[in-house]
């Protein structure tokens, strides 16, 4: 008799997902999603989804969700964790939506301490729009608004998030990770993890980044897109944790 | 009753937390910052909390979040505010939340000046954002009103899940009348309702807040959906009040304070034999077409006269309605620019060729 061992997570529902092929987007929602069932807290979790490609992200996870307007899912969650104190609230959003037109909104709720978890998706483009350059963009990186590749003159250089956010007081936990290979999908896992247990602290706000790939849009195949990532991504945003405020400095 | 002096804006936000709002999410702009103030000074103590937003846009954010989460939630602001919540705004439609916006009025257009002004009649009444929509916008004319106005918003933004704004001018929130609490304090905790995101605590599915409907056929029916609410309110809703039209040869029309300057202008005209009256929307969208429809089918009015702090936005409205049947005329200051009485009774008096 064979035996079941592995199941679709429950925190997660039975509906097929959009994502492209070699996205890790599916990685990262499954990421949360046990996250939320070994937390025992999808009865309790509100989401907030984006604009971008997790722009359907409400119909996956099994939890109570709200769209939000491009960039606003930060003073959206706002608003949810306000009148519930006492639920778990996390947005999901893309690298365009957070860094570019949400940079406002993500900037001040860490400053305020919002008592929420932001998972971070950066795969360096615009994917929903068909791969446009976004503020994370590498200098060089081709996309379809810099087709000679980012210049660093004309458009600026790639904007580093975790590193800005810890530095601001509100924030309580500050980590990049990506989910390439096993070792670094575990380490994924308990960053997501210990997001949500701080927050369930009421330590403040709280912040994972997930360097992610785009293999539809940087036009490469997904285990090109794993190496790509890696060997380009990784050295303009290192990988680690940036802030824990529960861990003893000493 | 007791009555109580109060400067305008103090007044619409203790209404609010009478009425009861515990959230409110906001940002400082004049003639509009004593609702923040009050709230920040006086939400705490009712149980209440308003977290100052960075931005107006990150204000209207918050609302749709905390009326999602299924609280009953207020921001406030003033015309150039107003416009950067429109993307907000268009949201809270499109995912059928129920919030109150408090507009008061400031000119424009760009950052204009801070006096009082009624140039954001189309932005309120048309739909400010994108796409097809409307909401309700109650038009106090008296602090008085704009207190027992803000309750009913807070109902009627729960009976259709659409939000309702209160359009004031700047005069309305700057000074101070008398007010009189006529409704007792909302002070037991809200029930949340059955399509808000509380969590799913036990519940078969996951509830969505959402205005996204990729395919058309579902994005028509729901905008037909918004629309057989619209069509409820239109038949439900409309607030005008009226005085002298009985036997008025010419109507004044005018909503907010512009309807008291119009009241006093009537009065002036009585006292030269002129039979004048004046009819005041209180509910700007929808608009009471139908009334003012059958007052200029009446044989003895011969003429309306539209008075605005604009260039003329709510005399189209009236045009519409009186659809060609008697002549309207329009008087308007815009800029901050406020019409005496005297000023209002001599451009009615050359537009019905009475000069003397």
């Amino acid at each position: 008799m064979s035996k079941i061992v592995y199941t679709r997570s429950k925190g997660l529902t039975d509906v097929e997902t959009h994502y492209c092929p070699g996205c890790t987007h599916g990685i990262i929602h499954k990421l949360v999603a046990e996250t939320m069932v070994e937390l025992d807290i999808v009865e309790d979790t509100i989401g907030v989804c984006p604009v971008g490609c997790s722009v359907f992200a409400y119909k996956y996870f099994a939890c109570d969700m709200q769209e939000a307007a491009h960039g606003r899912a930060p003073a959206v969650a706002t608003g949810i964790k306000r009148v519930h104190p006492d639920k778990p609230v996390f947005t999901y959003q893309g690298d365009g939506d957070l860094v570019s037109i949400g940079m406002g909104e993500i900037i001040h709720a860490a400053a305020r301490g919002e008592k929420i978890t932001v998972i971070f998706v950066n795969n360096a483009i615009y994917g929903m729009t068909g791969g446009q350059m976004a503020p994370t963009t590498l200098v060089g990186q081709k996309t379809t608004t810099s087709p000679f590749g980012r210049d660093a003159a004309l458009t600026g250089n790639p904007i580093r998030m975790c590193e800005m956010i810890a530095t601001l007081d509100g924030a309580a936990f500050v980590e990049r990770v990506t989910v390439t290979d096993s070792k670094s999908l575990l380490r994924a896992k308990r960053a997501i993890k210990r997001a949500f247990e701080l927050q369930q602290q009421n330590a403040g706000f709280t912040f994972v980044e997930v360097l992610s790939t785009c293999p539809t849009n940087w036009g490469i195949n997904p285990r090109q897109a794993l190496t790509w990532l890696n060997e380009n991504m990784i050295p303009v945003y290192p990988l680690g944790n940036f802030k824990d405020v529960k861990v003893d400095k000493a | 009753m007791r009555r109580e002096l109060w400067k305008g804006n103090e007044a619409i936000a203790e209404a609010a937390i009478r009425a009861g709002c515990r959230f409110y999410f906001g940002y400082p702009i004049t003639p509009q910052s004593e609702i923040p103030e009050y709230m920040a000074a006086h939400l705490p103590e009712r149980g209440g909390v308003f977290p100052q937003a960075e931005s107006e846009i990150s204000a209207i954010n918050m609302v749709y979040g905390a009326a999602g989460a299924g609280a009953r939630v207020m921001t406030s602001s003033s015309s150039p505010g107003v416009s950067l919540k429109q993307e907000g705004i268009s949201f809270i439609v499109g995912a059928e939340l129920p919030a109150v916006i408090v507009n008061v009025m400031r000119s424009g257009p760009g950052l204009g000046g801070i006096q009082p002004a009624q140039g954001d009649y189309f932005q309120a009444t048309r739909g400010g954002g994108n796409g097809d929509y409307h909401h309700l916008v109650l038009a106090p004319n008296s602090i008085q009103e704009a207190v027992d106005l803000m309750q009913l918003a807070f109902e009627l933004a729960d009976k259709y899940r659409n939000p309702v704004m209160i359009l004031a001018d700047g005069m309305i929130g700057q000074m101070m009348e008398p007010v009189e609490w006529k409704k007792a304090e909302i002070t037991e905790a809200r029930v949340y309702p059955e399509w808000a995101t509380t969590g799913r605590g036990g519940r078969e599915n996951h509830r969505i807040v959402n205005s996204l409907y990729i395919e058309s056929e579902i994005m028509e029916a729901h905008v037909h959906h918004l629309f057989s609410k619209y069509k409820a309110m239109e038949e439900n809703e409309v607030l005008y009040e009226e005085s002298g039209i009985e036997d008025a040869e010419v109507v004044l029309v005018a909503y907010g304070v512009p309807a008291r300057i119009a009241d006093k202008a009537v009065e002036l005209l009585k006292e030269e034999g002129i039979k004048a009256g004046l009819f005041r929307p209180i509910t700007l969208w929808p608009y009471p077409k139908k009334r003012l429809n059958d007052i200029a089918s009446l044989d003895h009015v011969k003429n309306f006269v539209v008075v605005e702090l604009s260039m003329g936005q709510m005399l189209e409205d009236v045009q519409l309605s009186v659809n060609g049947k008697k002549p309207v005329h329009f008087h308007g200051r815009p800029g901050g620019a406020i019409p005496s009485p005297g000023e209002v009774k001599d451009a009615v008096k050359k537009f019905i060729g009475r000069e003397s």
